[in-house]
Order: C-alpha cells, then sequence, then structure tokens
C-alpha cells in the first residue's frame, strides 16, 4: 500500500500525447450535434470532433467556417462519456482558449475551417489542452509538433468522399520518414533545411522511424474498405467526417467502418462489413476542385 | 513449480483491439518475454496471461462481443488466466463499472467498482509519482489519461496504490492486477515485471 509522494502536473507533453495515444486503433467522426454524437459513442467511436458543419455542407453552402456554438459543444459534452474534440480556425487562438474554457478534451487546429491567420499558427505549448493538426507533408507535420501539436493527421481532402489525396498525404509522410532513416548525420542537416523543420526533430524521426507523436489520417474517407487502407498504409487510426453523416444510414456505416478500422487486414472481415451499408456519401472527384477550393491547401 | 516446459513457453497476449496494445508488446519484448497481439478466441488458448491495454473501454467492449471474445476471455479469467489491465484495461477487468455508457460491460473478475473518467475531462488529466513499496524505494511515476479510479474494494482484492486524497488507483486480486494509470508509456517497466514474475510463479 503507497501513497502519493508529490504534486500533479497536469498540461504535460506526455500527458497531452498520451490521450492520442489511447485512441490509436479507432474512428473519430465528425458530429453537428449530440443526436449524431450518440450515434457516434454507440455505433464504436473513439473519440467525436464537434463542429458546426461537416465539411461536405462547408463546401456546398461556402462562407466563412468558423469553431461551433459553445451551446452545440455543450450538449455534445454532456451527451457523450468518450473524448470530445472541437475545431478552431487556423491561428484563431482565442477561439482555442475558448475551446479550453469549455473543456474540451482534444482541440483540432483545422484547414477545415476558413483560416483566422495566414501566417501564424496558434502557439499551442500555451495551452493545456492538447491539439491535433493536420499536414500534407512531412515538413509541415514537424512544423506543427514544434509549434506543440500533440497529435498529427495527414489532411486529405476533406468533405469530398474522394480519398485519393489522403493516400497521397499518408503515403507522403511516411515515404519522407522513411527517406530520412536512410540518411548519414551530415545529410540530415540539409533533409531539415529542406524539410524547413528543427534539426532536432528531424534527428529523432530519422533515429526512430516514426513522428514522435500520434498519426492519424483524415479527409475523404466514406467507406470501411477506405478506412481499412488507411490503416495499411500505416495510419494509427482513422478521422471520418461527412462520410458518415452525409450517408444512405449513418449509424451501420459508422459501426461498420470501426469494425474495418479494427480488423484492417483481414479481406473477410471488411467483405461481410461492407455488405448491405445503402449509399455513401455522393462525393466530389478532387480533380474536379478548382484549386481555391482546396481545403488541404491552407496551412503551411 | 515451472515443471511444464510446454506451459513456460506460452507466450504472453496483448488484447489488440483499440488502444496502445503496442506500447505492452513493446514492454514485454523488453522484459525478454514473447508477446503476441490477441484478435481471436482461439489465441486464448495459447496465452500464458493476458495484457488488457489503455484504450476507450466502450469500444473494447463493443468490439470483443462483436468477435467473439467477450465471453472467451470472461471464461478464461474465471478459470484463474493471469490478467493485468492499465486504464480501460482496469476498467474491463471490474465486477462493477461506474458512469458506464448505455450498455457498456466488463468482463469482470476484480472484486471492485470502478468509476470511468473520474477525474473530469482531458484537461484534469496528470502525471504524478507513487511510491508503492512492493515495486521497490523508487517512486513510480504514474500518468493518469481521463483515468478511471477503484472507488471501492471488495473483500476480495487489495489496494496496492494510492492518490493523497486517498483514492485508490491500483489493485490486485490473485492473477488480477489492474492500474488508473498507464506503466506502457513511461518507460517503468516494474508493473510489467511485477506481473510476469507471478505470471511465470503459477505455472
Amino acid at each position: 500500500m503507497s501513497e502519493n509522494t508529490s504534486s500533479n502536473e497536469s498540461g504535460t507533453s506526455r500527458v497531452k500525447r498520451g490521450l492520442a495515444e489511447m485512441l490509436k486503433g479507432g474512428v473519430i467522426m465528425d458530429v453537428v450535434n449530440a443526436e449524431q454524437a450518440k450515434i457516434a459513442e454507440d455505433a464504436g467511436a473513439v473519440a467525436v470532433m464537434a463542429l458546426e458543419r461537416v465539411p461536405a455542407d462547408i463546401r456546398s453552402q461556402g462562407g466563412v467556417a468558423r469553431m461551433s456554438d459553445p451551446d452545440l459543444i455543450d450538449g455534445i459534452i454532456d451527451a457523450v462519456s468518450i473524448p470530445v474534440m472541437a475545431k478552431a480556425r487556423i491561428g484563431h487562438f482565442v477561439e482555442a482558449q475558448v475551446l479550453q474554457a469549455l473543456k474540451v478534451d482534444y482541440i483540432d487546429e483545422s484547414e477545415v475551417l476558413s483560416p483566422a491567420d495566414y501566417v501564424n499558427h496558434i502557439d499551442k505549448w500555451n495551452f493545456d489542452v492538447p491539439f491535433v493538426c493536420g499536414a500534407t507533408n512531412l515538413g509541415e507535420a514537424l512544423r506543427r509538433i514544434t509549434e506543440g501539436a500533440a497529435m498529427i493527421r495527414s489532411k486529405g481532402e476533406a468533405g469530398t468522399g474522394d480519398v485519393s489525396e489522403a493516400t497521397k498525404h499518408i503515403r507522403t509522410i511516411k515515404g519522407q520518414i522513411n527517406e530520412l532513416r536512410s540518411k548519414s548525420v551530415d545529410e540530415l542537416y540539409v533533409a531539415a533545411k529542406e524539410l524547413q523543420a528543427p534539426y532536432e526533430l528531424v534527428r529523432e524521426v530519422a533515429q526512430s522511424g516514426k513522428l514522435p507523436v500520434v498519426l492519424f489520417t483524415a479527409g475523404g474517407v466514406a467507406t470501411p474498405a477506405d478506412a481499412a487502407l488507411m490503416m495499411q498504409l500505416g495510419a494509427d487510426g482513422v478521422f471520418v467526417g461527412s462520410g458518415i453523416f452525409k450517408s444512405g444510414n449513418p449509424a451501420q456505416r459508422a459501426a461498420a467502418i470501426v469494425k474495418a478500422t479494427t480488423f484492417f487486414d483481414d479481406p473477410n472481415v471488411i467483405a461481410e462489413t461492407s455488405r448491405g451499408l445503402g449509399e455513401a456519401m455522393v462525393g466530389i472527384n478532387v480533380s474536379d476542385l478548382a484549386a481555391p477550393h482546396r481545403l488541404s491547401e491552407r496551412g503551411w | 513449480m515451472a515443471g511444464n516446459p510446454s506451459v513456460d513457453q506460452l507466450p504472453i497476449g496483448v488484447l489488440a483491439l483499440q488502444g496502445d496494445f503496442r506500447e505492452h508488446l513493446h514492454v514485454l519484448q523488453q522484459l525478454g518475454e514473447t508477446a503476441v497481439a490477441v484478435k481471436s478466441p482461439e489465441q486464448l488458448e495459447h496465452i500464458a496471461a493476458l495484457i488488457i491495454p489503455g484504450g476507450e473501454s466502450s469500444v473494447i467492449d463493443k468490439l470483443s462481443r462483436l468477435y467473439g471474445l467477450f465471453e472467451p476471455i470472461r471464461a478464461a479469467i474465471h478459470a484463474g488466466l493471469p490478467v493485468y489491465g492499465t486504464c480501460a484495461g482496469l476498467i474491463m477487468l471490474a465486477d462493477t463499472v461506474e458512469d458506464s455508457i448505455e450498455g457498456q460491460q466488463s468482463f469482470g473478475g476484480l472484486d471492485v467498482v470502478v468509476r470511468r473518467n473520474a477525474f473530469g475531462s482531458q484537461t484534469d488529466s496528470f502525471e504524478t509519482d507513487l511510491s508503492i513499496p512492493e515495486l521497490g524505494e523508487n517512486p513510480v511515476h504514474a500518468v493518469f489519461i481521463r483515468a478511471p479510479v477503484v472507488e471501492s474494494v471488495g473483500a476480495r482484492a487489495r489496494a496496492l496504490a494510492t492518490l493523497d486524497d486517498g483514492r485508490i488507483v491500483a489493485v490486485e486480486q490473485g492473477n488480477l492486477l489492474g492500474t488508473s494509470f498507464h506503466p506502457e508509456i513511461t518507460g517503468d517497466t516494474r508493473f510489467h515485471e511485477y506481473f510476469v514474475r507471478r505470471v511465470r510463479a503459477t505455472q
């Protein structure tokens, strides 16, 4: 029998990165209200992401997309017992302060919302609540980690139902990590320059062969097979946005994507879970999107 | 005691449905143990012990029932399989779970009442040092992430560690061990060694 011998420390890197470790192998689902949050929890989501409109609606309705109404976030926190994440605009540190005051479990500084600052991201070390940030390549991921991100998600192209950008981004990040592993120490200085990331962090990734934080993937995942594809490409877990609540049968599709994420390496399970799901979200081909409408190009 | 070489060679399983199971596999390998990721009921017959990792307990419960692992694990615990659960794993081992989601079940085995998310949201997550004489003189650095606490300990279980305010955060009962915190992410392998010693001693 024992006791506590020192004071408690909260908001540490280990605590922030640790929560993401516990989410691994799971699916994080976008929800816009308490009812959707409950459906997601019942389907086996490891966490929910609160936002005012799912990306597909942000795309079709246009206008400025911002942090959700605090009442909606409170409603979602009250409705579920799994972690609740919420999105803040890139660089909008006051939205982040508000979300921390609302006691969300994770903040997504997200390109899906309209950026509030086209130069600077949020200084995430200033917060006790952890942050997840999007990245399209290793340099971007390492810059976000330098700013204090405790989790990275590859961006993909949100609100499209087209998984091709998600595939490109996770392959790019994984490929660049593999390239670093084969470099000698003198080459790593140049790699750091090219990646526009701190040398210490680049060397750490080269030695360990992975990011120092958990890497999920996002943006365009709409089917169980899409989720399993992301896992086989080396993602630690999957974010699903519009793919669930823009489909014909959200509860069933959500549960199917959870199963496929766990049993990503078993085609029989993925086949079984893909049956009879009804219509997937209609989707947009990323190649049909004019460049200004590509969300993944926001953030730098 | 260790007379049966075939049992001695059985690996230690880590339930690999969701959560930080890779960290547990890694710690076991560091200790020189053979470790396997358990995802199907057949594998339960070929392990000497099981670790239930940190993760989301409602998800681990749901997936274990979907894939026919729930009843076999419950039966194996009842039959004496040594099991160690961290955080969500402790919740899965508790006979009674408070603040669970509707319909959530646990494998049970530990005669304790555990409360989910007992400290609040993520901003209330913390790390601290615990002194646990059973594990040696140096304090154990413990990381609590949206952690559960043991609200009460029944006659068959025993508290191993408490916080300053008296709340119980580690328990044991025969072959079962549970911690609210995550030794698998701190690099301190003493809890795993404590568990492995017990597993190998019972063979």
